[in-house]
This record gives structure tokens, sequence and C-alpha cells, in this order.
């Protein structure tokens, strides 16, 4: 396999290209003409028409060619693997031993995969320009489209790294990477406030508190790395290092550890966002560009609760035993608070959003039931919702569309039957993610129950609730939507060809995910395993050798069990949820 | 007759020419400046005098590069030149050469008779390098003064601008002031140890147990004090705003990179050395006073709207994070406080040039809303500066991101894990000042009313106008030439675009920065 670098840095080098390609029309360059030069003279290609942008073909280019090297990172990473595969490790920075460590795990394979795909299908998006935006004050990629598909390229390369870094300081620099180009992407390409759409939010506004926010947390963050370094070294004869695999085994006394936990779990929080911390999320929500939106929307959320499995419980873990309560319940009121504020918005993008917030919450649930189950599910779950949560948002752009740039719910509806292939893409994506039976997202969030289940009876019992109330959100989205009455400027239209290219692969996806979740769950399970295996001995700590081998045993059976039950739909427990989710409906 | 011949004996130190051939390049360098610049041919003033003062710089780098062996005592131990005193050597000459070139075509420059300010800035940087290799109290007075004089008068150097003659005066006084209450501090801290020499004074207080001494800890808060006031650390800073402000910018951004350096180099020198075994007294003391600096800075620079202001606000920020390097006195504060002033002095350039061409071509100054749809217009400026922007808020990817992980390495390591928090607090209000700067650059249109005007067409008023004909000297015909607008002048991009160059560069291979700043902890003698 070529080397991990090459997956990295080869979309940023595309947009790098592309960005420094001499285009033809190159306009806005060191002119001095009017300032409204930025309102007409759209740089690059017209605004109009579907001509191709070299900037932008060479970045599907990029994209195309990532997703490649995923998949075959994919199949590589075969069922059954463990461990760390296609390391690459080289020193970075010597005195603070920082090595510039790279590798393939149980944990990130699904979610680089995840990540190409994201972004794949937003350049893919922004190339056709099938989603004018919404409101008219927003702009098009196609406005200078070299410096938009700079920027995104350049997330995709960060987004990535902060994936596959095996060292904690190129993790934290790579986390707090990735959101410099949405902070451009945002607040150029975003909509903002106009006169049609008074209420909207300020795009720059938004953008600034946005990158405030996860920054805040970041960099907590890196005063917890530091520390978790140089508390490591102090055992380990001064020698310091960051390469994660050596910092696991200088475990930090307890003290340290849960200050650094409480820093850490700020900054991933905020990034998902969990309930306390989401105060960013409306404003920026509402002003990403759609293509932005489903990237963020679906893949930096996953970073937050990937670095809850691959950093926190591993390095971390008798601090993540001693907070598992307060996780569990920042989880647990994540849930509800997204639930119900999901049932009561009228924006379509909000109910989307807030619908997040409760889907994060249940990852988070089930990665601090510090059980394999738990951990499994939440990493089946982070797949399975940036794949439904992507094409919701690009299915809300088209309806916004069809109703005159409006994304509220209550001009919407009565679309399904003149647009039959759109209602039924959108029937499947909802059915998704309200976690019908024989979708992935079941499995999913089956297992994460499972896992809670047996750590804290009590809190499992109330999330409960939490899968009910997905089927109200996510029902009341599609029924609004599209049937009732046709809303008063609703033009009919079904899907164009090209809106369908954009979803037909993440649709594929979540099909295939559906039909064969151990997939995805035989390539995650060692890995999972480690990661929660030392926080789940801590929780125990007089069988602490014990609990630890044995739920791994279990649970091999266990997974089997129950993935086959999924898709006869015959298990008393599998009958037992479906009856709830139906009462609800 | 014997008295006679006792006089005839006395000799001075042994001079080693060689060693101290960069101090003789800068101090020689602006004395042929001085008198090169008294040609009246207009040629010479304005172009060939700037190129001395450059060759002046360029030659100090080279010697200093020559210099790059072993480390010697010179003047029978008033100087050593060291690791750290030629690396601060190195950052003081590439701040004064980007300093030459910003201040090439400048209004400064015309209305100062070219060859003083240029004589005077080689002067200043002559100081700064004396004052990095300082080995007794009497060198860090002399070079202090070397340093500081010549900058009262460039503030002024603008002299039909009201502004800049109220900063040079505010920053003579105040100034003067922090000198002597260094004077002071130093006399005491002769007095307590009787010696001048800092290896003595290091000796005395260690082996004469003068660790909790009155007089000797009142010396070492005075000194705190005055090179607080050099430094502008917090409670001393409040001249910085005005001064940075109303001083022309090419010496701002002088003042901002190189007296930094200077002023904390000799601070390290000092109390890395000199005081090092009182450092039980005056390390949680000047921790506290790290911890004011950061906060003040960083919250005094969140609603300038001066870049100006702005920056001198975020300079007393950055003066509080180095401040830690300094506390913790260690080997590996030192290198990471050696470090960010290198790294500090390119992202200070990159942003001081880009004010500098704006205010040239606009008429709005140093006005945030100068750079209003810059990243359009001007994308050659409009990325140094976001680069710039970035780095000092310490994002990854820019050596910003790598000097703060340094810093708060040395202090976590050096068991003030709480400075360490309070260097990442203050980012994170910092990024409540730098982002809106980039948001202006990228997400905003120019306003037009600086558009027409920034067309060659002399502005009726403005704030740089000169409303008050010749305070004092000029002539008539500098007026004419205060145009704004459509000025070809590509060494302000230079500089900017190597600056943010660097700060990109060494935020992705910082290796060779770190092998730079390897031997200065060695050379201080720290663990």
């Amino acid at each position: 396999m070529p080397p991990l670098s090459i997956l990295i840095w080869l979309p940023a080098l595309c947009g790098l290209l592309g960005a420094l390609l001499p285009t033809g029309s190159r306009a806005g360059h060191a002119d001095s003409q009017t300032a409204t030069a930025s309102q007409q003279d759209a740089t690059g290609a017209p605004p109009s028409g579907r001509k191709w942008s070299l900037p932008g073909v060479l970045a599907l280019g990029g994209t195309v060619a990532a997703l490649g090297l995923a998949i075959a990172y994919i199949v590589q990473y075969g069922p059954g693997s463990h461990g760390l595969k296609d390391v690459t490790d080289v020193v970075w920075i010597a005195e603070l031993g920082i090595h510039y460590k790279l590798a393939i795990s149980g944990l990130n394979v699904l979610l680089v995969g995840l990540t190409a795909l994201l972004f794949f299908a937003a350049v893919l998006a922004a190339n056709l320009r099938l989603t004018p935006q919404p409101s008219p004050s927003g702009r098009a990629p196609s406005d200078r489209p070299r410096l938009f598909y700079f920027h995104f390229m350049l997330a995709e390369s960060a987004v990535l790294g902060a994936f596959l870094a095996q060292d904690l300081a190129l993790f934290v620099a790579f986390f707090d990477l990735m959101l410099i180009p949405f902070y451009f992407l945002i607040g150029m390409w975003g909509t903002t406030t106009s006169p049609a759409h008074p209420e909207g939010p300020d795009r720059v506004k938004a953008t600034i508190k946005l990158v405030v926010y996860t920054l805040v947390g970041s960099l907590l963050m890196l005063a917890a790395a530091i520390a978790t370094g140089v508390l490591a070294a102090e055992q380990n004869g001064g020698h310091i290092t960051f390469v994660l695999s050596q910092l696991q085994g200088l475990p930090l006394s307890k003290g340290s550890q849960e200050w650094i936990f409480l820093f850490f779990a700020a900054a991933f929080l905020v990034k998902m966002p969990a309930f306390p911390l989401h105060g960013w999320m409306p404003d920026a929500y509402r002003a990403m560009p759609i293509e932005v939106l489903m990237v963020f929307s679906g893949v930096l959320s996953k970073v937050g609760a990937y670095g809850f499995l691959a950093i926190v419980l591993p390095l971390f873990p008798q601090a993540a035993a001693h907070f598992q309560v307060l996780m569990l319940l920042i989880a647990l009121v994540s849930i509800l608070y997204g639930s119900a504020v999901a049932f009561t918005r009228t924006d379509a993008r909000l109910i989307a959003g807030y619908s997040s917030v409760a889907q994060l919450g249940f990852i988070t649930l089930g990665i601090f039931a510090l059980n394999p189950q738990g951990a499994q599910g939440a990493l089946l779950q982070m797949v399975n919702h940036g794949l439904v949560v992507a094409p919701i948002f690009f299915i809300i752009a088209l309806l916004a569309q069809r109703t005159g740039g409006s994304q509220d719910i209550r001009e919407m509806g009565g679309i399904a039957f003149r647009a039959p292939l759109l209602a039924t893409i959108f029937l499947v994506v909802a059915l998704a993610t309200l976690a019908m039976p024989g979708s992935a997202n079941f499995v999913g969030e089956f297992l994460i129950l499972l896992g809670v289940f047996k750590a804290k009876l009590a809190i499992a019992i109330v999330a409960f609730t939490g899968v009910a109330m997905a089927s109200v959100y996510a029902l009341r989205l599609f029924i609004r939507a599209m049937h009732n009455r046709v809303g008063a400027g609703v033009k009919s239209r079904d899907i164009t060809p090209a809106d369908t290219i954009v979803l037909v692969p993440l649709l594929a996806v979540i099909v295939f995910l559906a039909l064969y979740p151990q997939g995805a769950l035989k390539r995650s399970e060692s890995s999972a395993e480690a990661s929660v295996a030392a926080a789940h001995a801590a929780l125990r700590p007089a069988t602490a050798s014990v609990a630890s081998s044995i739920p791994g045993i279990r649970f091999e059976e266990e997974a089997q069990a129950h993935t086959t039950a999924t898709q006869a739909g015959t298990s008393g427990e599998v009958g037992a949820q479906q009856s709830s989710a139906g009462a609800s409906r | 007759l014997n008295r006679l011949l006792a006089t005839a004996h006395l000799k001075g130190p042994h001079v080693d020419f060689a060693a101290l051939s960069p101090l003789i390049a800068l101090l020689g360098g602006a004395i042929v400046v001085l008198l090169v610049g008294l040609l009246s041919s207009r040629w010479v003033r304005e172009q060939l005098v700037p190129a001395l003062a450059f060759g002046g710089l360029a030659a100090a780098l080279g010697l200093t590069i020559w210099r790059w062996s072993t480390p010697e005592s010179v003047l029978s131990g008033a100087l050593r030149i060291d690791r750290l005193s030629l690396t601060v050597n190195l950052i003081l000459a590439a701040a004064g050469i980007a300093a030459v070139l910003l201040a090439w075509r400048s209004r400064a420059a015309k209305e100062a008779a070219h060859g003083e300010l240029y004589a005077m800035l080689l002067t200043a940087i002559g100081g700064m390098a004396l004052l990095a290799a300082a080995q007794n109290t009497v060198a860090v007075f002399l070079g202090l003064e070397l340093l500081s004089i010549p900058l009262y008068v460039l503030c002024a150097t603008e002299m039909r601008n009201e502004h800049s003659l109220e900063s040079g005066l505010k920053y003579l006084i105040i100034g003067s002031v922090g000198s002597a209450t260094l004077l002071y501090g130093l006399a005491l801290v002769y007095g307590a140890t009787g010696s001048t020499d800092f290896a003595s004074i290091s000796n005395a207080i260690s082996s004469g147990g003068l660790q909790s001494n009155a007089m000797l800890l009142t010396g070492i808060a005075l000194c705190v004090a005055g090179l607080a006031f050099k430094a502008s650390v917090a409670p001393f800073h409040q001249w910085t705003p005005d001064v940075y402000e109303g001083a022309p910018t090419p010496i701002t951004a002088f003042m901002a990179a190189a007296t930094k350096v200077a002023a904390l180099g000799v601070l390290l020198r000092l109390f890395d050395v000199a005081f090092i075994d009182a450092q039980a007294s005056w390390g949680p003391a000047l921790a506290t006073l790290a911890t004011i600096t950061i906060l003040v800075g960083n919250v005094g620079a969140l609603a300038q709207s001066s870049l100006k202001r702005m920056l001198a606000y975020s300079s007393v920020a950055q003066a509080g994070y180095m401040l830690a390097g300094v506390v913790v006195s260690t080997r590996l504060g030192a290198q990471a406080m050696v470090f960010y002033l290198a790294v500090y002095v390119a992202m200070n350039m990159a942003a001081f040039a880009v004010i500098v061409a704006r205010e040239r071509e606009t008429d709005l100054g140093d006005n945030v809303r100068a750079l209003a749809g810059l990243g359009r217009q001007r994308p050659w400026l409009a990325w140094p500066m976001t680069i710039s922007m970035l780095a000092l808020a310490g994002i990854p990817a820019t050596a910003g991101f790598v000097g703060k992980f340094y810093l708060i390495d040395a202090a976590v390591s050096g068991g003030y894990t709480w400075l360490g928090v309070m260097i990442v607090i203050g980012s994170m209000i910092s990024l409540g000042y730098y982002l809106p700067v980039i948001a202006t650059m990228w997400m905003s249109s120019a306003p037009e009313d600086s558009q027409a005007r920034s067309a060659s067409i002399p502005p009726a008023s403005g704030p740089l106008a000169p409303t008050v004909p010749a305070i004092a000297g000029g002539s008539p015909e500098l007026d004419e030439e205060l145009t704004f607008g459509s000025l070809h002048q590509p060494e302000i991009a230079f500089v900017a675009v190597i600056a943010a160059t660097t700060t990109i560069f060494f935020g992705i291979v910082p290796q060779p920065l770190f092998n730079l700043v390897h031997g200065v902890g060695s050379a201080l003698g720290l663990l």
C-alpha cells in the first residue's frame, strides 16, 4: 500500500494546485474596480451555467483518488484485523518528542472511508453547482472557485490527518488546523442576513462564534496534551514523547488524569456538539454553504467522538471511569434536549442540526458505557450518522430550491407525488435516521443501548425514550416536507439526475451497511475492545485482570448473534424495540 | 616619577576585534550612513543611504555567522559572545533589514533627513546587540541607553505629525523613568553583592546567603520594573499603545520586534545567570507579572480599531508568554523563549509590512477598515496578514503554534503548569481580535470611498494629511508628495511575503530553528 501521507496530503495538493493555476478568466486580482465587484463580477466561471472549472475538476480528482485509497485501506484492513497497519513513523520535532506517526487502526479505518466519501460527494455537489444558495446574499462556490476548493481540500487533508495521527501532538495540530479552512469557507461563502431573510444568521459572526467555541476547547486540549507528555516523561526518565502507544505505557497519576480528562472532554464535546456546549451550532449550521455543511455535520463532529475512543479512554482510563456517570448524563441530556428542540423547530436545517445533537448523544453514551459493545456501537453509529446526516442536509437544500429559498418546513409540503424519486431517497434516509430495524443505525443504537444497559441500567432506560423520539422528529420532518398540503410557493419537480449522482454513493453505502453491518463491526472489533479495555478494568479495580479479558470473549458471540437477529427481525429484543418505535409513530 | 611610570603602564583591556566585529559593523555603519547622508544629492540620500544601512546590517549578519563557533569573553569579561548573543544578533539583523526596507520610501525617512534615521536605526541595533552580550551591569545600562535614546528620536521622526511627536515625547519620559529605575536597581544590587559582574553577583548570592537579603531583593524588584518598561510588561506597559500608534509605522515595526528581543534577551541573562540563585524569591513574582501581562495585553487588544494599537496590546500579551521562559529558569525555558522571539519577529514583521503598505495606499491609516476587501484586491498582502494573524493566535502549521507549544512545554516541565494554562487562556482571548482582522480582509468588501480616494488623488483631509503646517522643519514641496494609492513598492510586499513564508516554513519544518536555539540554554549554563 502507498504510505498514508499520500492519502492525507493528496487532497491539499490538488487544492493548492488548483489555487496556483493561472486561469484565463481570473478576475478580482488586484483590480481597482468598484467595490461591488464581489457581487456581480463573479470570479472565474460565470455564475450560471454548468461550466466545469479547472480547480473544481482538480479537487474532484483529488477526492476520487483519496476515496480510492481509502477503499483500498478498508479492504486491506480486513475483518478480524487488529492493531496498527501501514505505520508511517518519522521524527518531526526531536526536541519535543513529537513524531509524525500515522497508522490505520480499527478505530479510524471506517471513519477515513466516511471522510473520503463525504468529501467526494460534497465536491461533486459543488462541481455540479446544483444547489444555488437559498439566500441571494450567499455566494456559490463558482464565486472565486480557486480559493473555495483550496480551503475545501485543505479541510479534507486536515480531517484525514486528525483521524490517522498516532501522536498526541500531531493529533492536536490537525484538530486545530481543520478548523481554519472552515472559518474561511463559512465566512466567505456562507449565507447571511439579507432583506429577504432578516432573521438569518450573520455569516461572519456565525463563523467567528464557531471558531472561538471550538478553538477554546482545542487550546485547553493543547495544554492538557503537553501536560500529558511532560508528566509521562517524568516516569520515562525525562524522555519526552507524544506517541500514543508509548504514552499508553506511561500511565499518569489519577489526580493528573482527572483534570487532563476534563480539558480533553471540553474540546471533544464542543466539537460534537454536546448539550451545554452547542451554542455555536444553530447559527453556524444555518450559515454554512450546503457542500460545507455536508462534510461538517457528517465528519467533523465525529472527530470529537473519535478522540474519546482513540485518545481519552486509552490514555486516561481511571479518569474515564471516574467521570463515567457525568459523561453519561451529559450524553443523556444531549439526547433529550436535542430531540425535544428538534420537535419544536420549523427551520429544517435546525431540525437536522438538533437531531445531530441527539445522535451524538447516543454515540457518547456508547463510548462511556466503557465496554466493548458500547464502543463498537458508537463507532458504527458514527459512520451511520455521517452517512445519513449529509444526505438529509443535501435534500433540505433541494427542497429549499423548490420552495423558493425557504428552509422552513411550514412552507414545504406536498412534493412526494410529483417527485417520487426524491421522496423515496428521503424516506430511506429518514428511516435510517430513526434507526429502523433493518438499518445499520438500528444495529448501532442497539449495541450502544446494550452496552449502557450493562453499565448503568437507569440511564439505559431513559435513553430508550430517545429512540422513540428520533422517530418523531425524523418522521415529522419527512411528512411536513413531503406530504401534507402543497406549500404556498412550492414548485414540485423531481430530483435532477445530477443531484441524484451526488446522493447515490451515500445511499449505496447506507444500504450496504444495512445488509452487511458485520463488514464494519468485524473491522473495528479488536481495536474497540483495546480502546475501552483499560477504562473497563478501571471500573472494577478488584477484578481488573479478569474483567478486561472476559467481556471480549463473550462479546464476539453476542455481536454475531444479534446482527443475524437484526436481519431476521425475529429476536425478542428486536421486536420490543420495533414496537416501541412503532407505538410512537 | 614612579606615579608617572605607573600611569604609563596603565593599559586598556585586550580588545578582540574579531569577536566584536558584528558590533563594529553596526556602529561603524551608523557613522558612515550619517556622514554620507550629509551629501546633498537626492539619489545619494534616498537610494544610497538606505543601501548602505542595508549593507551594514548584512555585514553584521555575515560576521555573526562567521563568529558562530566557541563562546568567548571579550573586553575583560564585560561582554560575552556566545550562542545567546549571536542568535539574538541574527534575529536583530533580520529585523533591522526588514525595517530598512519598510522605511526606505517612507515619509519618516524624508522628513528626518534620510541619513539620520538610518544612522539611529543602526545605533539602536548596536545597543541591542551590546545588551544581549552584556556580562556586567554597566554594560547592561550602556546597551540599554544606546538602544533607547535613538528610539526616542526615531519615534518622533515624522516631524510634521503631531502624533509622532507626542509619541516620541511620551516614550522619552516614560523610557527615562524606566532607565532610572533600572539604574537604581542595579546600584542596589551592587550594594548588596559588591560586584557588577554577573558571575560574581551569582557567586555572592549563593555563597553569601543573600537569597533573602532585603537590599538585593529590592534591587531585583527595581531591575524587573526597569526592564518591564522596555519589554512592555504589564503593569509597566501603558506607554506601548500610544507610542506604537503615534510612531511612524516602519519604526513601530522595528520597535515591536527588536526592542522586545533585546529586552527579553537581557532579562534572560540577568535573571537566569546573575540572579539565578534567588530564583525562589523572584520566580513567583515574575510568574504573577507574566500572568497579569497576558491578561492585560489580550483584553486590551479586544476592542481596538487601530491595527497598531491592537498589535501593541498583542505585543504586550506576547511578552507575557515569553516571560514564562524566563520564569522557569531552565535550559528548556531559555530555548523556548529565544525560539519564540525569532518566530515573533517574523510574525510581527509580516503584519506591520501590510499595515505600512495600506497606510500608503489608502487614507484610512492603520484603521482595520483599511484592510477591507484586501483578499480580493491584493492577495499578496492579504495572505501574509492572514498567516501572521493565525500564527500570532497559535494555529498549527505556523511557527506560532510550535513556539507556543515549546513555551507551554517549558512552563509545565519547570513546574509552572498553571502558567502554561494561562498562556492557553490568553490565546483563547486573543482569537477575539485576531480573527476579526482576517474576517475584514476576506469576508467584507472594500469601502467605496477609500477606493475612490486611493486612485492617486491628493486627499483633501484625513488622519494622515498634514493639517498642521510644519510643526518643525519640513518644506512645502513635501506636501505635494503626500499622495495615496497606486504606489508601486514591491519591497513592502516582499518583506511581508518573506516574513509570512518564514512563519509557515518554521511551522512545518521547525528543526532548523530548534538547532539554532539549541546552544542558548547551555550558553547560559542552565540545567
